[in-house]
C-alpha cells in the first residue's frame, strides 16, 4: 500500500512527534470534511421524502430504501437499466478506442516523432479549447440527416473525440519515459510496431496507459451535454436519466440522492479501487 | 430548401466516412424503438401528475391496445428545450410531447404539429364537448384547427392555513384584493416559529416568477405590450406592481426566494413554513393528498385582484402530436387514453380522487367521487378556470393571447431575462427600476419585430 | 506505493527525441513515421473541425428554427449583434473569472492537502478515499446535492446545521441565510472547488511521491529547514505537475455547464459562456447568432490557448536547458 516515500522520522524530537500527530488529526479533519456531504447524501436518500426535507435535519428519522426501490422501477417506473448499460457502452468503448488510437499517435509524437512534434501535439490539445456548445448544432443537424440521433454509438465517437487530446497528451510523456536505446533493442531483433508497444512499451507505460484509461472512463461516463441533446429514448445515459426525478411540482430529494449514489457508483468503485495506479500513473505522466 | 441544410451534409461526409464503420456494425443500440410499429415515444414533463401516469401505463393502456409506450421525463427547463429542438427540427423522436398552450398557437403556425380535429370526429368515447371551454380555446390555433388535448388544466388562486387565519382571528374574504393580502401576510408573519406570511415564486424562469408576476401585473392595470406592439415594462402600472410584488415577498414571503418554484413553496405550506401561498389550483391535489401534514387546513379562495374582476391565469399540459410521428393513429389513442374520463376514474381509484389530473372536463365537476374528496378546492378550481379569458385579461387590449405569457415565440427568451432580472431584484441585488429598465430594453428590441 | 518511483533525474526529457532524428525524414521513411499518427489526427480533424466549418456557414444566416420559413443570408449581422450584445460580454468575463478562482483555488487546497497527506498517519488510506470522494461524483449529481440538499434555505444542510446548533444554545430564531441568491458566484464556485480539489491533490501527490528522498535527506542533513526544502527543492519538482494541473483543470472548468446549469440556471450573473451559447440556441433559437457567437468564442480561444501553450512549452525547454 502506501508506505513508500514516507520520511524515516527524524530521530527523537517529541515536538515533532506531536506535531506530526497533529497533523494527522488536521487531515482526517479535513478528510471528514470533504466526504461529509456525500455522506449527508447517502443518509438522505435512505429517508422519506418529507424526513429528508426537515430543518433541522431529522438524524434519527427511520431509514427506509423507498428511495432506491423506486430508482429501479418499483411501482411501474421507468427502469434504470437501460440508461445504466448505454452509459457503460458509451464509456467502455470510447475509452477502448482512445487508447487504439492514441498509444500509436503517442508513439509517433514521442519514441519516434514526426518533425514538428510540438506543433502536433498542441493542436490536439487546443481542440479541448473550443467550446463543445459550439459545435452542438452542426453534429445535431448532422445526426439528424443521417438518422444517428439517440444512437449511443454517435455519443461513443464524440466521447472518443473529446477525451482523445488528452489521451494523446499524457500518453505522450508516458512513453517519452520509455529508454529508446531498448526499443532499437527490439527493432534491431525484428520486432514490427505492434510487438514493441505490447512488449516493451507496454509494461513500462502501463500505469500511466491506466491511469489514462480511467480519467477517459471518467469524462465519458459524467458527460452530459451531448447526452441530453442528441439522446432521447433509446440511449438515454444514466446522468440524464438521473435529471428525469428533478420535477418542479414536489419533493424529489430522498429520490435524487438514491438515484445520484446509483449513477456514481461505477466511477467511485472505479476511482477507490484504482486510486493507487492513478497516482502512480500521474506521477510518471506528469513529465513532458 | 434553403441552404444551410443542405450544405451541412455535404459538409461532413468525411464525418461519416469516420462514423459509418461503427455505426454499420452497431445495429444494436441504434434504431428507434418505434420500428416495431406497436409502440410510440412520449416526452412529457416530470410533474407528479405525469410520473402517476407513466406508472399505469402498462397495466392498463397497454394491456388494452397493446402499444407500447416509451416515456422520457424531465424537469421543466429541460423538457422544453427538448421539445422545442425535436419538434423544430421534426426529428420525429417523439410522437407525443407535453406542450403547454403557451407553445400550441405557434408550433401549429409552423406546422409541427398534427391537427386534431379528424381523430376527435372519429373517436365519440372522447367526447370533446366535455372539456372546458377555455381549454378548448387556447389549444385552438389562428387557423381554428384543435392542435392538443388537454391532460390536466389549471389557473391560479390563493391557499392560506385556515386554523393559523382562527387563531390570530383574522378573516380571508372570498374575494381578496392584493392589499388585503399584504396587509394579512403581515399579520400572519410568525404565527408559528419559523412560519413566513407568503410564498411566492422568484425563481428564474418564464414559468416560473414571471407566471404569477405577470398576473399581478394584469390586475394592477399593466401589460407587456400593448395593442400595437409598444413595451410598457417601465410603465407606471408594470413598476407599481413589480414593487409591489417585490416588496411583498422580501417583506413577508419565504427565505432564498429568489431560488423558490412551485416546489419549494409547496414544501414551505407542507411543512408550515409559509401560512399563505398564491400559485397553481393544480397544487391542491398535493396538499389534500392522504399523508399530507396539513391536509383539511387549507382554504381555498379566488386570485387577489386590483383593478379587474378576477386575475387567475390559465394554463395546461396538453399532448401535442408531432407532424413527423410515423404512428399517429397509435399517438392519438395514447392521447385520448390519457386525457379520458375514463382515465381520471383509474387515477381516483388506483391513487386517490384528489390526484386525478383535474381542470380540463365539466363532467370532473359533477362527478361525487371527485367532490367528496376535492370539495375544499373544486368549486373555486373551476371557477377560476372558467373565468380566466386569454384573450383580454387584463384592463387594455392585448396583441395576443395569453394571461400569464405573451403568445409569442420570443417570450420563452425574453421572459427568462427577465425573470433573471427580477429575481435579482428579489435577492435584493439591484432595485426593481434598475431591473425593469434592463428589461424594457430587451422587450423594446422583440417589439420591433412586430411592429408596423 | 511498492513499485518504486522513477526519480526524476531518470527522466531525460526531451533528450530522446533530439537523439532519434538521423533518420532521413522524407519519402517512405517519413510517412512510415507518421503513419502511427494519422488515425488519430484524421479523427480529430473529421470530429472537431468539420463542424465547426458547418458553424461558421450556419452563422452568415439569419435562422431563428422558430421561423422556419424565414432563413436566408444575412452577412456578418449576426457578429455585429453578438459583439453588441452585453449579456456575451458579461459572460466572457464570468467564465475567466469563475476558471480562475476555481482552478487557484483547487491547486492551493490540493496542494496543502498533498502535502498533509504525503507523510504516515494512522488511516492514510482512508483519509485519501474520503479525500477523493467528491471527484468521483457524477457533476450532475454534485451540483444537484449542492443546490438542493446543502443550499437550499428551507430544508438545506447548511441552514439545517445553522438552526440545529442554534437550538443547542436556546436561540429559536436562528439566521437562515440565502446561499445561492447572497452569494451566487461563490456558491457556483465551491461546488466546483469541492470537486475538483480531490483531483488537483492527486496530481501533486503524485508529484510529492516522486521526489528523491535521498536528495532531501542530504538537504536536511546539510541542515535545510523544511522551509527551504520546501521552497527550493520541492516547489520547482512540483512545477510540472502544477502547470498540468491547471492546465487540465483550466480545459474543464471553461467547459463547466452543467454545476451553472443546475445550480443558479446561468442567472444573478453566473452565466458563463457556454451557458450563454447555450441559452441563445435553446431557449432563443437564434441558431445564426449562436453560431456567430460560437465562431467568435472559438477564436477568441485559440488565440488565448496558443499564446497559453507557447508560454507553458518555453517554460518546458527552460526548464529542459536547465536539467
Amino acid at each position: 500500500m502506501t508506505s513508500t516515500a514516507v520520511v524515516a522520522l527524524p530521530p527523537a524530537a517529541r515536538r515533532a512527534r506531536r506535531k506530526g500527530a497533529a497533523l494527522g488529526l488536521l487531515a482526517w479533519l479535513v478528510g471528514i470534511v470533504f466526504v461529509l456531504p456525500v455522506l449527508w447524501m447517502v443518509l438522505t436518500s435512505l429517508h422519506s421524502e418529507t424526513d429528508a426535507a426537515t430543518n433541522p435535519p431529522s438524524l434519527a428519522a427511520s431509514l427506509t430504501l423507498d428511495a432506491y426501490r423506486n430508482f429501479f422501477g418499483a411501482g411501474g417506473g421507468a427502469s434504470p437499466w437501460p440508461a445504466l448499460i448505454n452509459s457503460a457502452t458509451a464509456s467502455i468503448v470510447s475509452t477502448l478506442l482512445v487508447l487504439v488510437l492514441a498509444t500509436p499517435a503517442a508513439y509517433a509524437l514521442s519514441i519516434r516523432p514526426v518533425k514538428k512534434w510540438t506543433d502536433v501535439l498542441f493542436f490536439f490539445l487546443s481542440t479541448k479549447m473550443l467550446p463543445v456548445v459550439a459545435g452542438l448544432l452542426p453534429i445535431y443537424l448532422f445526426a439528424k440527416n443521417i438518422g444517428m440521433l439517440d444512437n449511443i454509438w454517435l455519443l461513443v465517437i464524440l466521447y472518443t473525440s473529446m477525451n482523445l487530446p488528452i489521451a494523446v497528451w499524457m500518453m505522450q510523456s508516458f512513453l517519452s519515459d520509455v529508454p529508446v536505446s531498448i526499443i532499437e533493442a527490439a527493432q534491431i531483433d525484428g520486432a514490427r510496431l505492434p510487438t514493441i508497444l505490447a512488449r516493451v512499451v507496454g509494461p513500462i507505460a502501463g500505469p500511466g496507459i491506466a491511469a489514462t484509461a480511467l480519467i477517459c472512463f471518467i469524462f465519458s461516463w459524467n458527460e452530459m451535454l451531448f447526452a441530453r441533446v442528441l439522446t432521447s429514448v433509446v440511449a438515454q445515459t444514466a446522468p440524464v436519466f438521473l435529471t428525469g426525478f428533478i420535477t418542479s411540482q414536489g419533493l424529489f430529494l430522498a429520490q435524487v440522492c438514491a438515484a445520484s449514489i446509483v449513477i456514481s457508483l461505477p466511477v467511485l468503485a472505479a476511482g477507490f479501487a484504482a486510486q493507487d495506479k492513478l497516482v502512480q500513473g500521474l506521477s510518471l505522466g506528469a513529465v513532458k | 430548401m434553403t441552404v444551410p441544410t443542405s450544405r451541412i451534409p455535404k459538409a461532413t461526409i468525411v464525418a461519416i466516412a469516420a462514423g459509418a464503420l461503427l455505426a454499420a456494425c452497431s445495429g444494436a443500440g441504434g434504431a428507434g424503438s418505434s420500428s416495431g410499429g406497436h409502440s410510440i415515444n412520449v416526452l412529457m414533463v416530470n410533474n407528479p401528475q405525469m410520473v402517476e401516469l407513466q406508472k399505469l401505463t402498462a397495466a392498463n393502456f397497454t394491456k388494452d391496445t397493446g402499444i407500447t409506450v416509451n416515456f422520457t421525463t424531465l424537469p421543466e427547463n429541460d423538457v422544453r428545450d427538448k421539445i422545442s429542438q425535436d419538434f423544430s427540427n421534426q426529428a420525429g423522436q417523439y410522437d407525443v410531447a407535453t406542450i403547454s398552450n403557451y407553445e400550441i398557437p405557434f408550433y401549429a403556425k409552423n406546422k409541427w404539429l398534427l391537427p386534431l380535429d379528424s381523430y376527435v370526429a372519429k373517436d365519440k368515447a372522447f367526447d370533446q364537448s366535455d372539456i372546458l371551454p377555455s381549454m378548448t380555446e387556447s389549444l385552438t390555433a389562428d387557423d381554428g384547427k384543435l392542435y392538443g388535448e388537454p391532460f390536466y388544466g389549471e389557473s391560479s388562486f390563493l391557499m392560506y392555513r385556515k386554523d393559523v387565519f382562527a387563531q390570530k382571528h383574522l378573516t380571508m374574504p372570498s374575494a381578496p384584493t392584493w392589499q388585503q393580502v399584504a396587509d394579512l401576510a403581515a399579520k400572519v408573519d410568525g404565527a408559528q416559529a419559523g412560519m413566513k406570511g407568503i410564498c411566492l415564486r422568484g425563481q428564474p424562469g418564464w414559468g416560473e416568477v414571471i407566471a404569477p408576476l405577470t398576473t399581478v401585473v394584469n390586475t394592477f392595470g399593466g401589460t407587456w405590450f400593448t395593442k400595437d406592439w409598444k413595451a410598457e415594462l417601465t410603465s407606471p402600472a408594470f413598476v407599481k406592481a413589480t414593487k409591489f410584488y417585490v416588496d411583498l415577498v422580501r417583506k413577508h414571503g419565504e427565505s432564498g426566494a429568489a431560488q423558490a418554484g412551485f416546489s419549494e413553496c409547496l414544501n414551505n405550506l407542507t411543512q408550515s413554513k409559509t401560512a399563505m401561498w398564491y400559485d397553481a389550483t393544480s397544487a391542491a391535489g398535493s396538499l389534500e393528498a392522504t399523508g399530507s401534514p396539513v391536509k383539511g387546513k387549507i382554504g381555498y379562495v379566488q386570485a387577489p385582484v386590483v383593478s379587474t374582476k378576477s386575475s387567475g391565469w390559465l394554463y395546461t399540459w396538453a399532448w401535442g402530436l408531432q407532424k413527423a410521428s410515423k404512428n399517429p393513429s397509435d399517438a392519438w389513442k395514447f392521447i385520448s387514453w390519457a386525457s379520458s374520463k375514463k382515465y381520471e376514474e383509474l387515477v381516483g381509484q388506483k391513487a386517490g380522487w384528489a390526484n386525478v389530473p383535474a381542470g380540463k372536463r365539466a363532467s370532473t365537476y359533477t362527478n361525487p367521487d371527485y367532490l367528496k374528496s376535492a370539495a375544499a378546492f373544486a368549486d373555486v378550481t373551476k371557477a377560476s378556470i372558467t373565468s380566466a379569458d386569454p384573450r383580454n385579461p387584463g384592463t387594455q387590449p392585448r396583441p395576443t393571447i395569453g394571461i400569464q405569457f405573451v403568445d409569442i415565440p420570443e417570450f420563452s427568451d425574453l421572459g427568462t431575462k427577465v425573470s433573471q432580472e427580477i429575481s435579482a431584484a428579489i435577492a435584493g441585488r439591484e432595485s426593481v427600476e434598475t431591473a425593469l429598465s434592463k428589461s424594457q430594453a430587451l422587450a423594446e428590441q422583440v417589439a420591433k419585430k412586430y411592429q408596423g | 506505493m511498492t513499485t518504486p518511483m522513477t526519480v526524476p533525474t531518470a527522466r531525460t526529457g526531451p533528450t530522446p527525441r533530439t537523439a532519434i532524428p538521423r533518420f532521413k525524414t522524407r519519402g517512405p521513411k517519413a510517412w512510415a513515421r507518421r503513419a502511427p499518427l494519422l488515425p488519430a489526427l484524421v479523427f480529430m480533424i473529421a470530429v472537431t473541425q468539420l463542424p465547426f466549418v458547418a458553424t461558421l456557414v450556419i452563422s452568415f444566416f439569419d435562422w431563428n428554427a422558430l421561423y422556419p420559413n424565414d432563413r436566408h443570408f444575412t452577412g456578418v449581422s449576426n457578429y455585429s449583434a453578438v459583439a453588441t450584445d452585453p449579456a456575451l460580454r458579461d459572460s466572457v468575463v464570468t467564465t475567466a473569472v469563475l476558471t480562475a478562482a476555481v482552478v487557484i483555488a483547487s491547486v492551493v487546497l490540493g496542494l496543502l492537502l498533498a502535502l498533509l497527506l504525503d507523510r504516515s498517519f494512522p488511516g492514510r488510506g482512508v483519509v485519501r478515499t474520503m479525500l477523493i470522494a467528491p471527484f468521483l461524483l457524477v457533476p450532475v449529481a454534485a451540483a444537484l446535492l449542492w443546490k438542493h440538499v446543502l443550499y437550499n434555505p428551507e430544508y438545506g444542510l447548511f441552514n439545517g446545521a445553522i438552526t440545529w446548533v442554534a437550538k443547542l444554545f436556546g436561540d429559536t430564531t436562528p439566521p437562515q441565510p440565502d446561499w445561492i441568491s447572497s452569494m451566487p458566484k461563490i456558491a457556483v464556485e465551491t461546488a466546483l472547488v469541492w470537486q475538483w480539489t480531490p483531483f488537483m491533490m492527486l496530481i501533486l501527490l503524485a508529484g510529492l511521491q516522486s521526489r528523491s528522498m535521498d536528495m532531501i535527506e542530504a538537504a536536511r542533513l546539510d541542515g535545510a529547514s523544511n522551509w527551504q526544502i520546501f521552497r527550493y527543492m520541492t516547489l520547482p519538482h512540483l512545477r510540472r505537475y502544477l502547470e498540468l494541473g491547471v492546465l487540465l483543470g483550466s480545459i474543464y472548468i471553461v467547459q463547466n455547464f452543467d454545476a451553472v446549469f443546475t445550480i443558479t440556471s446561468g442567472g444573478l450573473g453566473t452565466a458563463n459562456l457556454p451557458y450563454t451559447i447555450y441559452q441563445t440556441f435553446y431557449q432563443a433559437h437564434e441558431y445564426g447568432q449562436a453560431s456567430a457567437a460560437g465562431v467568435l468564442v472559438v477564436i477568441g480561444s485559440i488565440a488565448i490557448a496558443t499564446f497559453a501553450l507557447r508560454v507553458v512549452s518555453s517554460l518546458f525547454r527552460e526548464e529542459a536547458s536547465r536539467s
